[in-house]
């Protein structure tokens, strides 16, 4: 009986990179085409509406000025991201133990999102000046929102029975924490993180956008006031790599730190 | 007091009712009194929703009792978790942890290094049929295998009586019986001390010493009944004229207690 036991691993038909990327690089290429037609045919103004070439052509010639640009919006975006993460998984964490602190703080943290950032970001710039502060805190602000509900939720979702059972061992409140709470709610932390970080990178351009010294959303502004539209899209197009850059690494990081849970949502699946 | 060795474990007029608010209460457990020996097996059916798992939370000190008390070798320990290990319906491993390190759980929570606590509960793991199965995770084995798990877990931790509620109630019956006989087996070569709760009056008779019948809510002892069947136990003698005989006075006395006729 003990030496026919075999380990059957799950062996579900994984999805590859490929046959991921191809559906929606299809889409967009014969989006691009029919943009590319639609300007050539119709001989659209390039100050209106440039062609896809010729976004590509002149921001490949500015790609200097570009990256210089990148940088410092992606050090705002990975600065602003830590900053959240640690007020996120601090709050949470706080709110979880104390019954006190969730009647407190929740009600707050659902008005922090009535704040319209669009009318407080440009008061950033009068309070904070034209740095990397006043973008750290809208980046923040627009950010850990979701992450703290995310985890705030991910933590009360563990199961009752798992929390008697720790009980009946002898844990205490920390050790229910540490052995199942904590672990329960990262396949939650990292759906919330998803959410977080796709708003993170348009949050960096709205902030340098209202009044920076460099960084992409400055460098649209400017564009735009010069009628450029086509580096105003180059960069667009750089913003919206870049996201879906960081978008991907969250998977990437989810599979370092929770293996267990996509090896086990694919033997359900199997 | 000396004049005989006391039960391992005793339960002593064990009540719990529920507040409802506007000064009323909801009766859930009514005077529950019953022992059990070292090393003998309890298994304890009633009605469904008769409140056996409050029984339980309360026997583990995870509810407050209203009244009555738990004796364990002689002595008061209402409330305290330290003497019974409890194994709940859910297997309840944990998916980030592999199979060894869900065993060792318990030992680890109760302050055993990481080192001592998997050396222990890796020494059961042949007895268990999990061999090879260390460094499995959780989703990997049959459901069966998974129970076994739960089950090791639930006995290294040393504690002095096991709490088993309705431990194979969502296998298949199969699989159910397989793991019957199984823990049949395993019992007879240790001196637990456990108290089961079930739904399957078949699987109380084959599996215990003795069978309590709760009556439905508020839950009294209704029968305690002695299983006299030999150990170890075969799976024929579940045919026998004896055990169809403890199983008409079980299903007689739970019928009296069911509004439904048709039984558990």
């Amino acid at each position: 009986m003990k030496n026919s036991i075999t380990v059957k691993r799950a062996t579900a038909p994984r999805t590859t990179a490929l046959s991921a990327l191809a559906p929606p690089a299809a889409i967009l290429t014969a989006l691009v085409i029919t943009w590319q037609v639609a300007v050539t045919a119709g001989g659209v103004q390039p100050a209106i509406l440039p062609s896809p070439q010729r976004i590509l052509q002149q921001g490949w010639e500015a790609r200097t000025t570009i990256w210089d640009n990148t940088l410092p919006t992606l050090q705002e975006t990975f600065l602003g991201f830590a900053v959240s993460l640690t007020v996120a998984w601090t709050l949470a964490i706080l709110i979880d133990f104390s019954p006190w602190l969730r009647r407190a703080l929740v009600p707050l943290l659902v008005a922090s999102q009535a704040i319209p950032i669009i009318a407080i970001a440009p008061l950033m710039i009068i309070w904070f000046g034209f740095g990397m502060l006043p973008k750290v805190i809208v980046i923040a602000l627009v950010t850990f929102f979701p992450v703290t509900v995310g985890l705030i939720d991910g933590f009360n979702r563990t199961d009752r029975d798992a929390i008697n059972l720790l009980r009946s061992m002898g844990a205490n409140r920390w050790k229910q924490f540490v052995y199942v709470r904590l672990p329960s709610a990262l396949p939650s932390f990292f759906t919330a993180l998803r959410i977080g970080i796709a708003y993170a990178v348009t949050g960096a351009i709205f902030a340098e956008y209202v009044g920076a010294e460099r960084g992409l959303g400055i460098y649209m502004a400017v564009m735009k006031n010069s009628f450029r539209t086509d580096l105003v899209l180059a960069a667009v197009a750089v913003t919206a790599f870049v996201s879906v850059c960081l978008f991907l690494l969250t998977y990437v990081a989810e599979r370092a730190i929770i293996p267990w849970h996509s090896k086990e949502r694919r033997s359900w699946h199997g | 007091m000396a004049e005989a060795t006391p039960p391992k474990i005793e339960l002593r007029g064990i009540g719990k009712s529920f507040p409802l608010g506007h000064g009323q209460v909801r009766p859930v457990l009514d005077d529950i009194a019953f022992s059990a020996r070292p090393g003998e097996f309890v298994a304890v059916i009633g009605p469904s929703g008769c409140g056996k798992s409050t029984m339980f939370n309360i026997m583990a000190g995870l509810e407050t009792a209203s009244s009555g008390e738990v004796l364990v070798d002689g002595d008061v320990v209402t409330g305290q978790h330290e003497h019974f290990a409890y194994m709940p319906q859910k297997d309840l491993l944990f998916p980030w942890r592999s199979i060894l390190e869900n065993t060792s759980l318990g030992l680890e929570v109760a302050g055993e290094t990481k080192k001592t606590a998997r050396a222990r509960a890796a020494s059961l793991f042949a007895a268990f049929g999990l061999s090879g199965f260390e460094d499995a995770h959780p989703f990997e084995l049959s459901g069966g295998m998974r129970q076994r798990a739960a089950l090791l877990r639930t006995v290294v931790q040393g504690r002095d009586v096991l709490l088993l509620d309705e431990p194979f109630g969502a296998l298949d019956s199969l699989t159910r019986t397989d793991m019957q006989s199984w823990l049949q087996g395993v019992w007879s070569q240790n001196a637990w001390t456990a108290v089961l709760i079930t739904h399957d009056i078949r699987e109380a008779i084959y599996l215990a010493d003795r069978v309590v019948v709760l009556s439905a809510r508020p839950a009294s002892v209704r029968l305690n009944l002695t299983i006299d069947l030999p150990r170890p136990r075969e799976l024929s003698m579940t045919t026998s004229a004896e055990f169809a005989g403890y199983e008409r006075t079980l299903l007689a006395t739970l019928h009296e207690e069911t509004l439904s006729p048709r039984g558990p």
